[in-house]
């Protein structure tokens, strides 16, 4: 009898504490990190709206399926970045990589 | 309070301290580590939502996978074995405050939904959850199309992250 | 051709000339002065073949040729200008046709067509004699005159002037003759333009002119808009006569008809050198003779006294035969009588030739005006004819004396010696003998000498009138006036061609080619016979042989014939006295004269023209002068006028650099532009730090805003 809200909130808290991961860590890998716990969230949120929705109509365990695949992308191409990165500048720190400006 | 209540909160607050230790741990060898305890936690979420599938992928892929993939990664990019500086950078009560925000704006919008407070439906008997999503995922009536975009998107990742990261010397 | 169009036609080919001459045959003397006489030859013969069309019609002053064009659309009628040829009109054309013509040809000869070009002559100055190499040894001869062509050009315009007068059949176009004379006598008093004297004789006749046209134009314009016409034969209908008389004015107790005659006739005290405006006329002989004789005689000075005659009916409006003389009238009479008794005083005093005839000219104007002013129509017209024929006679046979003397001049080489003094003449008669016998009949006519000219019958008739009419004042005084023109005539042909010569030039003059002395000829052919058209019926013995054409014909213009004067034997008799004793008495005194010493009547008042050039000098010009030049020029003009523009200057100028250095540069440029640029620069350099490069804070500033946004638009527009 767990009631959706409680999913909600849980999955907003944890995307939170991934957005706060992405925003405030200086090392460019925990900044992935901090990605990846915002992309759990988004998964947890799908499937309890699965769950607590019309269980019969696969999409949100599919959308699910999805994210995971999209998220394995993207981390191995941002890892592989963060490598090629380091190579170049020996830093992974966040704010020595500032070229995106003029 | 159901004892499912019970367990649930448990595992809440267990991925969710994870998650908090992962934004703050110092040494990102811990940091990669406690990703691991929380992606554990929210596969054993996914198993309370009936989502056995999801579950296992979940601890594969993730844990299996990507948490493995941020390990190498951080043991590449060391100069020394040791994490010099703060890892948080200047302006991490900004971000602290976004993301109380972000917590904020979500949770207040979402409670304005009318079905913020469903239950859960209980499920059919014999209800097979993963032959329904093999069928979802294959049928041309579902959705084979996204599953093959996605296919294509891990070749095309596959190729990026290899030559991206190539060393061509 | 019917008659209407060759009226038209008739003053079209002088300006013809004008035209063609000016444009095309300029450097062609030959051609130009044909073509200058050609055209007045064309003139002469249209304008012959009209008066004899004239004569044939019955009542042509009832019925005269007549044609008019719609000009000037007034609101809801027309202007119409157009010709008249009436009685009046044939008379006059006739002798002015005729004068015309002998002047242009005469001019060919004054001139000196045919002569070589002078040795140092200039265009503006008359010519000065070539040096010419025959047998070995050197002559000086008269050259030819340098602007000779313009000349010619500009009397062909003077002839267009006074034909277009002649011929026109309302105010209008008869004051653009007149203005087209006034112009060309500038034009021609002043030909010799490098001649100060010259210069300024042409401006005092225009100006003293003007003072008359000033007056005339009110005139006309006061008749337009009391009658709205300006058409003769509209005006002198009996109706609008008869309101224009009966309407005063308030001005001197003069009615419509004789404030609008009053002001006309100031015109002509202008244009025919009446007294006060008599001054320019004898200044005027500064311009070649062919001029004086073509101004003085045959058109200018006649144009004035045909513009009186013209409005003769409006003039005597309210007045009958036999009844009092108007206001109007008794105003142009006395003029005339004074101008004609004034100029023959100043006439006895001149020594220059042409000076005589000239203000001979202006007395005996003023016999026709005083004539006109007594309501004598027939013998104005009379006079103004006859006087026409044998002052142009003089004029020209002056010129002809003067050519002889400057052979002379030229023969001996002493310029200081004048040609046209006649106390420097003397026995011309035996060098120059068709010019003496031309200008004996000339002189006996303007004299009046009996019978044989033409002057006797005009001047007699005048006198008559006067007499019988009972104007005893004007009677005397004419009588006193025509007693001295003889006198002054005799003088004038005793010092000149009588006796011996007084000088070598004198003994060298020569006489001067035909086509100078043919027009003296034929002109003394109408100075004896144009008087026996007009011999008057009473007159004994021949009176009544000969019928009075021209009373008849020229009575008809008026709409009532003018009565016969019945005959009087005191006028005849007056005018055989004076003239037989002047022309006596004036070569009894001068017959042993030699010198002005001599000369007892060269009173320094007379000689010197009552003074009235200084009079006007002193009372008109110098105040004129001074407001012009001090009052409006220096004070006015510049010290107001440029005062104020020179206030306007600096204060727009410290107006500018006010706005300029308040405004401008501390508000628009310092602080809207420089600070416009140092703003975006401030802001720029403090906003330019966001773009650190570092994601992280770009994601922080991103959501931050999106928060910030998407609050307000919760707030605004969900809650």
């Amino acid at each position: 009898m767990v009631p959706l809200s409680w999913y909600l909130i849980f999955a907003a808290a944890l995307f939170s504490i991934g957005l706060f991961g992405v925003l405030v860590r200086r090392n460019a890998i925990a900044i992935l990190l901090g990605v990846e716990l915002m992309l759990n969230a988004v998964n947890i949120n799908l499937v309890a709206f699965w769950r607590y929705g019309e269980a019969l109509a696969m999409t949100g365990q599919v959308f699910a399926v999805i994210v995971f695949a999209v998220a394995a992308a993207e981390v191995s191409v941002g890892l592989a970045l963060v490598i090629s990165v380091y190579r170049r500048r020996n830093t992974v720190v966040a704010d020595e990589l500032d070229m995106l400006k003029w | 309070m159901t004892a499912q209540q019970i367990i649930f909160l448990i595992v809440a607050l267990y991925t969710l301290g994870s998650a908090l230790m992962v934004v703050t741990t110092r040494n990102l060898v811990h940091a990669a580590l406690w990703l691991v305890s929380t992606l554990f936690g929210v596969a054993v979420a996914y198993a309370l939502l009936n989502a056995n599938f999801i579950a296992v992928v979940q601890v594969v892929v993730y844990i299996g996978a990507i948490a493995i993939l941020f390990i190498f990664a951080v043991m590449l990019t060391r100069k020394d074995m040791r994490d010099a500086g703060p890892q948080m950078n200047s302006n991490w009560w900004a971000g602290a405050l976004v993301a109380v925000l972000v917590f904020g704006g979500l949770t207040s919008l979402l409670s304005g939904w009318s079905g913020f407070q469903n239950t859960a439906a209980a499920l059919p008997s014999g209800f097979d959850a993963i032959s329904l999503l093999g069928e979802s995922l294959t049928s041309p009536e579902a959705f084979v199309l996204p599953f093959e975009v996605a296919s294509v998107l891990l070749l095309a990742a596959l190729v990026g992250a290899v030559y991206v990261a190539f060393n061509k010397k | 051709m019917t008659t209407e169009s060759l009226i038209w036609l008739i003053p079209l080919p002088p300006v013809l000339a004008f035209f063609l001459i000016v444009l095309f045959t300029n450097k062609n003397k030959a051609l130009s002065h044909s073509v200058a006489v050609g055209a007045a030859f064309l003139s002469w013969l249209g304008a012959m073949i009209v008066f004899v069309r004239a004569l044939g019609v019955e009542h042509l002053g009832e019925h005269p040729f007549e044609s008019s064009i719609n000009w000037l659309p007034t609101g809801e009628t027309w202007l119409k200008i157009g010709v008249l040829v009436d009685p009046l009109t044939a008379a006059v054309l006739f002798f002015v046709a005729w004068t015309v013509l002998m002047i242009f040809i005469y001019s060919i000869g004054y001139h000196n067509y045919g002569q070589p070009a002078g040795d140092h002559d200039h265009k503006g100055l008359p010519p000065h004699g070539a040096t010419v190499e025959e047998h070995g040894h050197k002559r000086v001869v008269p050259s030819i005159e340098p602007m000779y062509s313009r000349f010619f050009a500009f009397i062909g315009l003077f002839a267009f002037g006074m034909f277009t007068l002649v011929v026109s059949d309302n105010l209008l176009t008869l004051f653009v003759g007149w203005e087209i004379m006034g112009l060309c006598s500038y034009l021609l008093i002043g030909f010799w333009y490098g001649k100060p004297s010259a210069r300024n004789a042409a401006i005092k006749a225009f100006m003293t002119t003007r003072i008359g046209d000033v007056f005339m134009l009110i005139g006309i314009a006061f008749l337009y808009s009391v009658t709205g016409t300006l058409s003769f034969r509209e005006i002198f209908s009996e109706e609008i006569l008869h309101t224009l008389a009966s309407v005063p004015t308030g001005v001197f107790g003069l009615s419509a008809a004789g404030l609008i005659a009053v002001l006309l006739f100031i015109g002509t005290v202008g244009k025919s050198a009446q007294w006060p405006l008599h001054v320019w006329l004898p200044d005027a002989m500064e311009g070649p003779t062919p001029v004086s004789a073509m101004i003085h005689a045959a058109t200018m000075v006649s144009a004035g006294v045909y513009a009186v005659i013209r409005m003769f009916p409006l003039l005597t409006a309210g007045w009958h035969e036999g009844a009092a003389l108007t206001p109007a009238m008794s105003f142009v009479a006395f003029i005339g009588a004074f101008t004609a008794l004034f100029a023959a005083t100043i006439a006895v005093a001149q020594n220059d030739i042409k000076r005589v005839l000239a203000y001979s000219t202006i007395s005996q104007l003023g016999f026709m005006i005083a004539a006109l002013g007594i309501g004598a129509y027939i013998a104005a017209v009379f006079h103004l004819i006859t006087h026409a024929f044998f002052k142009a006679l003089l004029f020209l046979g002056s010129g002809s004396v003067i050519h002889g003397m400057e052979h002379g001049v030229l023969h001996t080489g002493n310029h200081n010696v004048d040609p046209q003094d006649m106390f420097n003449m003397g026995g011309l008669r035996k060098k120059m003998p068709i010019t003496f016998w031309t200008f004996l009949i000339g002189g006996f006519a303007l004299s009046g000498f009996p019978l044989v000219t033409a002057g006797f019958w005009s001047k007699d008739e005048i006198l008559a009138d006067a007499f019988v009419n009972g104007h005893m004042v004007v009677f005397a005084t004419l009588a006193i006036a025509a007693f001295m023109t003889a006198f002054y005539t005799m003088r004038q042909i005793t010092l000149t061609f009588l006796g011996q010569a007084r000088t070598k030039e004198a003994e060298h003059a020569q006489e001067t080619p035909f086509t100078m002395t043919v027009p003296l000829m034929i002109l003394s052919v109408f100075a004896i016979g144009y008087g026996w058209v007009g011999i008057p019926e009473h007159f004994p013995l021949i009176g009544g042989l000969v019928p009075n054409w021209f009373h008849e014909f020229v009575g008809g213009t008026l709409a009532e014939h003018p009565p016969v004067l019945e005959f009087n034997i005191v006028p005849l008799l007056t005018s055989l006295v004076v003239a037989l004793g002047g022309l006596g008495l004036g070569w009894y005194v001068y017959r042993n004269v030699n010198s002005p010493a001599e000369d007892k009547l060269q009173i320094n008042v007379l000689k010197n023209k009552w003074y009235f050039d200084e009079i006007y000098e002193v009372v008109f010009i110098k105040p004129a002068l001074w407001f012009s030049e001090v009052f409006v020029s220096q004070w006015m003009d510049k010290g107001f006028i440029d005062g104020i523009l020179h206030v306007f200057g600096p204060a727009t100028g410290g107006v500018g650099s006010a706005i300029r250095n308040y405004f401008d540069i501390p508000f628009i440029n310092r602080f809207l532009g420089d600070g416009t640029a140092d703003a975006t620069w401030w802001v720029g350099k403090n906003l330019r730090p966001i773009q650190t490069g570092r994601i992280q804070q770009y994601l922080v500033l991103s959501l931050i805003v999106l928060f910030l946004v998407g609050g307000l638009l919760y707030y605004f527009l969900l809650a």
